[in-house]
């Protein structure tokens, strides 16, 4: 039967107010929730849900990251996955990087779907399950909010600009997920305990052979420009004079 | 030597306004010499328009019955291989460019910068990180080419009144057939366009429902505005996705953004944060809309939204 493979990213939590370090070197992170992003958490679920229809007979997670992802990927195992898998890595590794260290995990795993969050929330890149479909050389479908497995096929609609996409896929593919694809099941207290008997291995990155050495130097974090507050006005003829004022209408 | 590679944006035979952000993005390097090039059927008049764009040297036409939809499975490797003499190869963040250009990075072994919204040279850059709440500077390596797609709502279109020559280019690339375009439901509903609308009408979740969302289409066609919705709104089912404005929305730079019923979440700011005048509507005098807004009117909003109608005449 069939494997799903999904990543999982640990993030500064989707609520968190971050803000840049003075010093310009990164954004404060000390202190602050870590959570799996929440794109990815969509692409977990609707793993889960597949496999509850029949469509897989077991989900993988996998992250890339320091040990503290292990508590990302507990939190997976809770939510349902069946078994996890942390590349370890201390240094930061950028998409391409990790769409090799994800094709090393397909070549192991042989899934027939992989999905993975359209994006991380830290960074905002958008590229790694597209990445990973073109070094995979399978389908990409990016931005889903719908997915129908059937049989060796899946039609995916997608969210684009323009407003919603329908293609057809063949398996084995890679999927992104977009916002309104599920709404992730919480964790109940249960499935914590068990999630800790389920089996979590760990993989030296260096042990992959995947070269991983950063090819971006980011050189400087800096706040965004702020917008200068304005007027408020008292009335809606207040509001027309304003608009007027300055041209608008 | 930077020669830049812009991937051309359009449908139903006319060119995207994101394709001219990004010539502008492209023309402010330095040097650069900046080509446009147009995947589709039938690519003749969506090349004439990118011609007319100033500061295109070339239009190259690459025309296939496969390239019909936009699908970045099939256009990828054409695009990769179209980039062997080009140091830089350039889209839109769009949906469209999102979807395409790491694709091509990937296949060409390089990585990619996303959302470039400032070039400082030819491999240096400013982008957002952290829904915007972070902007930082990436220097990119020399020897390799560089994949970028363009932040639209950071550049101005560029002028129109250029001469670029089109030459059809030939592609050799195997074209995969394991991904099959089957339908694109695009809402019609005759009014501007969101992401290029000179002025904006954006709901929230205050709107309360779909029925009641017809109070900001009627603001909206007053003021011939685009109608756009808060991720609240969103997803409680009270306008359709396409609508969404914020970081995983839509991003826009619109003269005009009249919020309604937006609190104004981080995630939305993002979205709105180059437009040029923000009016906020919002009976929540604490709303962190108001602090962005140009200007602010606190007050129900289906008592105002009426009322301004009117004012408007």
């Amino acid at each position: 039967m069939s494997k799903i493979l999904v990543g999982l990213k640990r993030v500064v939590d989707y609520n968190v107010r971050v803000r840049v370090k003075p010093d310009g070197t990164g954004v404060v992170t000390e202190g602050v929730k870590m959570s799996i992003n929440p794109f990815d958490e969509i692409a977990l679920e609707e793993a889960l849900r597949i496999k509850e229809k029949g469509g897989a007979s077991e989900v993988v997670v996998a992250s890339i990251g320091p040990a503290d992802v292990q508590q990302q990927l507990r939190t997976g195992l809770a939510m349902g996955a069946d078994r996890a898998i942390l590349v370890q890595s201390e240094t930061v590794v950028e998409p391409l990087a990790a769409a090799k260290v994800f094709l090393k995990l397909i070549e192991k795993e042989s899934p027939r779907i992989v999905l993975l969050g359209k994006q991380g929330v830290d960074d905002d890149n958008n590229q790694t399950g597209q990445m990973l479909a073109a070094l995979w050389n399978r389908p990409q479908a990016t931005f889903a909010s719908k997915v129908e497995i059937d049989g060796d096929r899946a039609k995916i609609t997608r969210e684009v600009d323009a407003g919603l996409e329908t293609i057809e896929v063949d398996l084995p593919a890679v999927f992104t997920t977009d916002l309104r694809l599920n709404e992730p099941r919480y964790v109940k207290l249960p499935d914590i305990m068990k999630a800790k008997k389920k089996p979590l291995d760990i993989v030296a990155l260096a042990d992959l052979g995947v070269a991983t050495a950063a090819q971006f130097k980011t050189q400087q974090f800096e706040p965004p420009a702020g917008r200068q507050k304005g007027v408020v006005v008292k009335d809606v003829a207040e509001l027309v004079a304003t608009l007027k004022q300055k041209g608008l209408v | 030597m930077v020669k830049i590679l812009i991937v051309a944006e359009h449908a139903n035979g006319k060119l995207n306004p994101a394709t001219a952000k990004c010539v502008a993005c492209a023309s402010g390097i330095e040097g650069a010499e900046v080509d446009v090039a147009v995947f589709a059927a039938n690519a003749a008049d969506v090349a004439a328009e990118a011609a007319q764009i100033q500061g295109v040297k070339r239009v190259l036409k690459v025309e296939d019955p496969a390239n019909a939809e936009p699908l970045a499975a099939v256009l990828a490797p054409q695009v990769a291989a179209l980039a062997g003499d080009y140091t830089h190869v350039f889209g839109p963040s769009t949906t469209f460019g999102k979807d395409l250009m790491p694709r091509v990075a990937a296949l060409l072994d390089v990585g990619q910068l996303s959302d470039v919204m400032a070039a400082e040279s030819a491999y240096r850059f400013r982008r957002p990180v952290y829904a915007g709440n972070a902007i930082i500077t990436v220097e990119a390596p020399q020897d390799r080419k560089l994949v970028a797609t363009v932040r639209t709502a950071s550049f101005q279109a560029a002028p129109q009144g250029g001469a670029a020559s089109v030459e059809a280019a030939n592609v050799s690339a195997e074209l995969p057939s394991h991904t099959r375009f089957i339908e694109r439901s695009a809402a019609t509903s005759g009014r501007p366009d969101l992401q290029t609308a000179a002025r904006v009408v954006s709901g929230g979740r205050a709107v309360g429902s779909a029925d009641n969302f017809k109070i900001i289409y009627s603001l909206a066609d007053k003021l011939n505005a685009a109608v756009g919705a808060s991720r609240a709104a969103v997803d409680a089912g009270y306008a359709p996705n396409d609508l969404q404005v914020g970081q995983t929305g839509k991003i826009i730079a619109p003269e005009l953004y009249v919020a309604v019923g937006i609190s104004g979440a981080i995630q939305h700011l993002t979205g709105i944060k180059d437009a040029r005048t923000i009016v906020a509507i919002n009976k929540d005098p604490e709303a962190p809309i108001f602090e962005v807004a140009d200007i602010g009117l606190v007050g129900d909003l289906f008592t105002v939204l009426p009322e301004l109608e009117n004012a408007l005449g």
